[in-house]
């Protein structure tokens, strides 16, 4: 069976599978800056930190032979620069989203300056679940091909919805991002709080990062990233800072993301980059679509400046 | 001393104290990576500053830069945080390569159409930014951003489809614009009119923004929105002028760099000025004239750049490191601002 023979099923088969695959990063920055929003902070910079995280991932892969650690380092990368930006944003007078810019440059340059070396070599990448073993057809196969992260990715999901509820530090972060003054009053530290926050924003971003490079595309250039992590934070505020909407966004994402690949595919090639530009479509159609200069959206954190001035 | 003079000095002095620290952090990196920090500076003021033709080479950076930071600091007055002049200057660019093949006709007049051209989409570009703001409640930051992503996109579209010249091989570009339609230099230095552009739309705006009741109402826009609509304002329209404005002086950038530098729209047009210029801005604190400095001193430091990868072998990514570490230093400041007694008004 080769790929024609599929026809239209095989584009959206290869969308399907292309979802899945392509939404991981998004799902991961999501989350990241989820836990991050719901304290009542905005951190433009997980691009930044995406794509340091994909570089030290890559960098540590290729260095000590195991794709794990590099999902670490990427994590840690991403957890120092999010504490940075935690550090800075906690400083009276200083801007978050100005700060994120900044970010958003530094960790780029640091990623491309150190990442120099590690744009020929082949790094040992992620390995994944072949759930499509049962079928004869490459697509199929294909399709199903599940990385681990994105289970992890999942799960993840979950444990923050119910964590977010059930949890004492669930319980803390809702409250310092809705009302720094009810937190104090509580006895909670609104700035370790959201540090703390931040920090753990940019390590799931980090870790996002590093699917980019050991898994797919699979390899680390500068072309890697262009805008999922900044597309991730808009993608919270469609997701109302819920998880599980975050998820359901993060697959909206991917497929948007997969659809040009997919065309490609089957010989679609006019058009080429303008598909490849949907998904910054979508997330401004979305943005539009759910703001309202009139009201703070519903679940937005009190806190959160982004969605109202 | 005055309480403006104290007060004015505070805006410099903080700026200043955070580049020379970006300055010193940026020299722990390169000595980090097993390079002589002093040689680097060295370089820097040889590449940038240290004869005419490295201030030519400054300059001719230095005029994009002053238009895209313009981008920046014009919708800043009202409040918004515009980030999107990559795109305009993309899209200002690729329109104005489109000039000469629609319309032939004398130089003069093939260069006011492409520059008003540029102008016009870059304003609108941005403006779609000001507006999603104002009328739809959309971050403007996110929304410029994607915008830019999108500017970017059709400018491949248009570059590798039906623009493309088919003698550009390697690098796909628009049919070039003709050597008669290339904009000259300013009189007396190998330095192109794009400069003057920049240095005059610095001096109007800042007039505009200190020295008029529009200006002043928009900073009251965006000092106070809900003080503005008591007094009657339009902050529609106060947010909605300065985007447009910001946008038509980035799309003139685009313009500029496709008939003084680059002679056709290809992929050079993505070189980044629109990113520089956010941080030129911010440096300047939004102040229309104190972009000029701050454009020269950024585009001083670009203009090393090649020098410092030669003869050390720096990848340009540095600069990138040295922006950034300099962007969140100058922020980071912001917390001194009221800190020093010296600055502090004395009420006399």
């Amino acid at each position: 069976m080769d790929s024609s023979s599929l026809g239209w099923w095989g584009v959206l088969l290869a969308v399907f599978g292309g979802a899945i695959r392509v939404s991981t990063p998004f799902l991961f920055v999501s989350l990241g800056e989820c836990i991050t929003e719901k304290s009542g902070r905005i951190n433009l910079g997980l691009e930044g930190i995406l794509i340091m995280g994909a570089m030290a991932g890559y960098g540590t892969s290729y260095l000590t032979g195991s794709p794990w650690l590099g999902v670490l380092a990427a994590g840690g990368a991403g957890l120092v620069l999010g504490a940075l930006h935690g550090w800075l944003c906690g400083l009276p007078r200083v801007n978050d989203i100005a700060t994120g810019i900044g970010l958003m440059i530094f960790g780029t340059g640091l990623a491309f300056f150190l990442g120099k070396p590690f744009v020929q070599p082949k790094a040992p990448t992620l390995p994944s679940i072949p759930f499509g073993f049962w079928s004869d057809s490459p697509q199929i196969a294909a399709a199903l091909q599940v990385n681990v992260l994105f289970i992890v990715g999942l799960v993840l999901v979950y444990v923050l919805h119910w964590g977010f509820r059930n949890t004492s530090w669930g319980l803390a972060i809702r409250t310092v991002g809705d009302s720094s003054d009810a937190a104090r009053a509580l006895g909670f530290s609104v700035k370790r709080v959201r540090l703390l926050s931040t920090a753990a924003g940019g390590f799931l971003s980090g870790i996002g990062g590093s699917f980019l490079s050991l898994y797919y595309p699979g390899s680390w250039n500068e072309s890697l990233s262009s805008g999922q992590g900044l597309m991730a934070v808009a993608l919270v505020i469609f997701a109302r800072w819920e998880p599980l909407r975050c998820f359901y966004a993060a697959l909206l994402f991917g497929a948007a993301g997969a659809l040009g690949p997919a065309l490609q595919s089957v010989g679609i090639i006019s058009g080429y980059y303008l598909i490849n530009a949907a998904p910054y479509l979508l997330t401004l159609a979305i943005m539009i679509a759910t703001c309202s200069p009139n009201r703070s959206l519903a679940g937005a954190p009190g806190e959160l400046g982004v969605t109202t001035r | 001393m005055s309480d403006t003079t104290r007060r004015a000095l505070e805006g410099v002095f903080w700026p200043v104290v955070s580049l020379l620290a970006a300055m010193l952090l940026f020299g722990v990196f390169v000595a980090a990576t097993g390079r002589d920090a002093f040689e680097m500076y060295g370089l820097i003021y040889v590449g940038a500053f240290s004869d005419a033709f490295a201030w030519q080479n400054t300059l001719q950076r230095a005029a994009p830069l002053i238009l895209t930071a313009l981008a920046v600091a014009l919708p800043a007055q009202a409040g918004l945080t515009i980030i999107g002049g990559e795109g305009a200057l993309v899209l200002g660019g690729l329109i104005a390569s489109t000039v000469p093949l629609l319309l032939p006709g004398p130089p003069l007049l093939v260069q006011i159409v492409m520059a008003v051209s540029a102008m016009a989409v870059g304003g609108l570009w941005i403006g779609l930014s000001g507006f999603l703001r104002h009328y739809r409640g959309v971050n403007e930051t996110i929304a410029s951003l994607l915008l830019s992503y999108i500017a970017i996109a059709l400018l491949s579209h248009f570059v590798e489809g039906v623009l493309r010249d088919p003698a550009s091989l390697n690098k796909p570009s628009t049919k070039p614009i003709g050597e008669a339609n290339m904009l000259g230099n300013l009189p007396g230095i190998e330095v192109h009119v794009g400069l003057a552009f920049g240095l005059i739309l610095c001096l109007v705006f800042y007039v505009v923004v200190r020295h008029t009741s529009l200006g002043f109402a928009t900073r009251i826009a965006g000092g106070n929105v809900r003080a503005a609509r008591l007094a009657g304002l339009p902050v529609g329209q106060l947010v909605l002028w300065t985007c447009v404005a910001g946008g038509a002086a980035a799309g003139l950038a685009g313009m500029v760099e496709v008939a003084a530098v680059l002679g056709s729209a290809n992929a050079s047009l993505t070189a980044g000025y629109g990113y520089a210029g956010i941080l030129v801005s911010f440096i300047a604190r939004h102040n229309p004239l104190a972009v000029i400095p701050v454009a020269i001193l950024i585009g001083g430091i670009g203009a090393a750049g090649s020098l410092l990868q030669r003869r050390m072998g720096l990848p340009d990514a540095a600069m990138l490191v040295l922006q950034g570490l300099a962007f969140m230093l100058v922020l980071g400041m912001e917390t001194m601002t009221g800190r020093w007694k010296f600055f502090q008004p004395r009420g006399t």
